[in-house]
């Protein structure tokens, strides 16, 4: 159903990505993953939830969790109003909304364009990079979105991480 | 067999069911002493039909046994025979074995034949006249009901068992194997849960000589249950398309919002259209919420042959009155009701109904009468068992909670003693029968009622009989609900577990060391719990008085949730929140308020068990 692309499988045919910007830096997730793009609405909270999830909201009958990436990385400032921005993600079955701070483009990248991520300076842990690309040069660090949501530290699903298909 | 025959066979296989249902319906209607000719050619009609059925394809084991029960029958409708009880009873015993057979065929497992050859032999010599000349002389005693002359009849069901293989059986031998038969479960009425009986009836151990090559394959199929005139749908569908039929009113009801907001005679006309695509959206909801809808008949149906049955064992006169099987409630219910249901009504024969000697000797007519009763109240179904029996013991409850170390108060309300009979191991049965009394029972009844969203409640009065009632929601996916207001959120509460809401005086708010609180309502503490701490949001008041306290019972905990306001009660479709997110300690879900907001549904319980932990010595003050 959602492609899982992993860190190997960035071939050398292209891939798009949807860039986004957190703060001043910007970063990339695989498009396939994005399920719809749409504005902030309040959500309703949730109590004993980390600051980073801003709570549910209801995506047509769907009840999704919605995280806010620059409160997590402490990247940016969390404000919200109209343009505020949430990209709702479908990964291993479950749909996730994530707040940025804005969408700019669909790029297409291929392996060659890849560079290694460092090992510091950037708000990710690596483990959740794929690595960075330049376009425009401008330096654009695609994130393995996959792993970042479904990760412990986010703290999304269950740690018995039930991928059950309940729909 | 060509996939064509297959298809064949399987409408055969449900007209062939609803063939016995019906004849097992008109048997128990059937007037012994006076028997409708109407009913009676109905019964041979069936009969008939299933046997030129049976014929076309084959199946022997069916035409058999139909065979035999023409004959009988041709002669009773023909008047040269009367009938007797107790060839109803052979022909209700028919009826199981057909559908055992029947089963077999389906399920491709094997045939118990010995079962079916007994029964052809009890049939012929009965249409021989053996059973007659038998039957006449308990006739003289049917006045005083059917418990008179099943007891002599048990034990010659003993004696006679061994000789059941013998070819030839004489007509007390009759009785031996119909009085055997309820010992295995009334299961063969049973529609669904009929390829499990399939299985019972294999395992006789003579039987496999005589089946021809059926193989013992117990493939997918075995699922098959006899639905009549009916499209299979997954229920995954209906479910999508009822979620999605949900989102159509919200949205709807949304654009209704805006239309007010349209002046002129533009507005008008928005909002005249807005206002017929409402009942049209209202109209597709019903229709859609009604495809999972059943009549509760379809769990009642079973209990006339249940009661039967066991109003012969236990030598007890017993009538049945169903009232309400026209009320539709979710399948997922249905099915699941018909175990706790069963249980309630064996125990209000077993120890509801007094034996006839008794009721006389109370004044009461010899029969006893069990009521079932299906009725829709508001947003819930309520199904009642009723019995005019002794109704519940208080000393003897009492007593027998003493004896388990059950802590009970020192002067409990009837209605705390009746609870007691939910406690896991609790009977009061002096003697453990096989029908009951065993304690196993009455807390698992609870329990599955509660794992449907309902509650059970016991009414009973000494001497005149009991009645217990489960009032259950309409469906699964919908909860009765109060909203309850705390900041700018809405969160709602299942309304099962309010018992009332008040505005407290700031009298009555006694504080404990810490920052508990204890609410004195009507002489009883109830430990105060503020929703915006366990929801850690800002609320409008922080001070109990000023805002609204709910008073919450739950299976274990008894609490005063303090919100800020009541928002008003209304139904709710429950959303999974674990779907794309996880569980959240005291929330069993969400739901979509009516202006696409989403509100969280408190689960009560784990609430009920963080103020247990605050206040263990409260708790233990209490109970």
């Amino acid at each position: 159903m959602e492609p899982a692309l992993q860190k190997s499988s960035l071939t050398t045919v292209d891939q798009e990505f949807l860039t986004f910007t957190l703060g001043d830096e910007n970063y990339a997730l695989d498009i396939l993953t994005v399920k719809e793009i749409r504005g902030y609405e309040n959500p309703t909270k949730i109590a004993n939830a980390p600051p980073f999830i801003k709570g549910v909201i209801n995506l047509r009958g769907d009840i999704v969790p919605i995280v806010d990436l620059r409160i997590k990385f402490s990247v940016g400032q969390a404000t919200y109003d109209e343009f505020t921005i949430v990209i709702v993600l479908h990964i291993h079955n479950r749909i996730v909304g994530i707040v940025v701070d804005g969408v700019s483009d669909v790029v297409s990248l291929n392996k060659d364009q890849l560079r290694p991520p460092p090992d510091f300076g950037v708000a990710f842990d690596s483990r959740y990079l794929l690595g960075l690309a330049t376009i425009n040069e401008q330096m654009i660090i695609l994130v393995d979105i996959n792993e970042l949501i479904s990760s412990e530290e986010m703290g999304l699903f269950d740690s018995t991480v039930s991928v059950s298909s309940k729909e | 067999m060509s996939i064509d025959m297959q298809q064949f066979h399987s409408v055969f296989f449900e007209e062939s069911q609803e063939h016995l249902d019906e004849m097992e319906h008109l048997l128990l209607e059937l007037d012994v002493v006076n028997p409708d000719n109407e009913q009676l050619n109905t019964i041979f009609r069936a009969a008939h039909s299933i046997k030129g059925g049976a014929g076309i394809f084959g199946f022997d084991g069916l035409v058999s046994v139909t065979h035999v029960m023409e004959s009988l029958l041709d002669k009773i409708r023909q008047g040269k025979m009367a009938i007797t009880a107790d060839m109803v009873d052979l022909f209700l015993g028919s009826v199981d074995v057909l559908k055992g057979i029947l089963t077999s065929y389906r399920n491709h497992t094997d045939i118990d034949w010995a079962a079916a050859n007994r029964l052809t032999e009890l049939l012929e010599s009965a249409t021989d006249g053996k059973v007659n000349s038998q039957s006449k002389k308990s006739k003289k005693d049917e006045d005083q009901g059917f418990g008179f002359f099943t007891d002599p009849v048990l034990g010659e069901a003993q004696e006679s068992y061994g000789f059941f293989e013998d070819i030839d059986q004489k007509q007390q031998e009759a009785y031996g194997f119909f009085e055997d038969l309820p010992a295995t479960p009334a299961a063969p009425i049973s529609v669904v849960e009929k390829p499990v009986v399939a299985e019972p009836q294999t395992s006789s151990s003579n039987v496999t000589a005589n089946a021809p090559g059926n193989s013992k394959t117990k493939a997918a199929d075995t699922s098959v249950s006899a639905e009549n005139s009916s499209i299979r749908v997954d229920v995954t569908k209906v479910d999508q398309l009822i979620n999605l039929v949900g989102e159509i009113v919200i949205t709807q009801s949304m654009m209704n919002l805006i239309g007010k907001s349209i002046d002129g005679s533009l507005g008008e006309k928005y909002q005249s259209i807005s206002a017929e695509l409402e009942r049209n959206t209202r109209e597709i909801q019903e229709a859609v919420m009604s495809i999972r809808m059943l009549p509760v008949s379809f769990v009642f149906n079973r209990f006339p042959r249940v009661v039967r049955d066991l109003s012969q064992k236990l030598g007890k006169s017993i009538d049945l009155i169903i009232e309400g099987g026209e009320t539709e409630l979710d399948k997922g219910l249905t099915e699941k009701l018909v175990d706790p249901l069963t249980h309630l009504v064996r125990n209000s024969i077993d120890h509801g109904i007094e034996s006839a000697d008794v009721r006389v000797a109370r004044g009461k007519e010899a029969t006893g009468k069990v009521t079932l009763r299906a009725a829709q109240q508001g947003g819930s179904i309520v199904i009642s068992i009723m019995d005019d029996g002794a109704g519940l013991n208080r000393e003897k409850i009492l007593r027998k909670a003493r004896e388990k170390n059950i802590s009970i108060g020192d002067n409990p309300s009837d209605a705390e003693v009746w609870q007691l009979i939910f406690a896991a191991g609790f009977s009061t049965a002096d003697q453990v029968t096989d029908v009951s009394g065993r304690g196993v029972g009455m807390d698992v009844v609870r329990r599955n009622v509660q794992s449907l969203g309902g509650r059970i409640d016991i009414d009973s009065v000494e001497g005149q009989g009991s009645t217990f009632t489960i009032r259950l929601p309409l469906t699964l996916a919908i909860v009765d609900g109060m909203g309850v207001s705390v900041g700018d959120q809405t969160f709602i509460i299942p309304l099962v577990n309010i018992i009332e809401s008040m505005q407290p005086a700031e009298k009555d708010i006694k504080t404990l060391v810490g920052d508990d609180q204890l609410l004195l309502v009507r002489d009883q503490y109830w430990p105060i719990l503020p929703l915006y701490k366990s929801m850690q949001i800002s609320s409008q008041f922080t001070d109990v008085h000023k805002g609204i306290a709910v008073l919450i019972e739950t299976n274990k905990h008894k609490f005063a949730l303090f919100v800020d306001a009541l928002v008003g009660q209304q139904q709710v479709v429950i959303k999974s929140l674990e779907q794309h997110y996880k569980r959240v300690q005291g929330v069993a879900g969400a739901t979509i308020m009516g202006d696409g907001s989403v509100a969280l549904i408190l689960d009560v319980e784990s609430l009920g068990l963080t103020v247990a932990q605050k206040n263990p010595e409260f708790l233990a003050k209490a109970s």
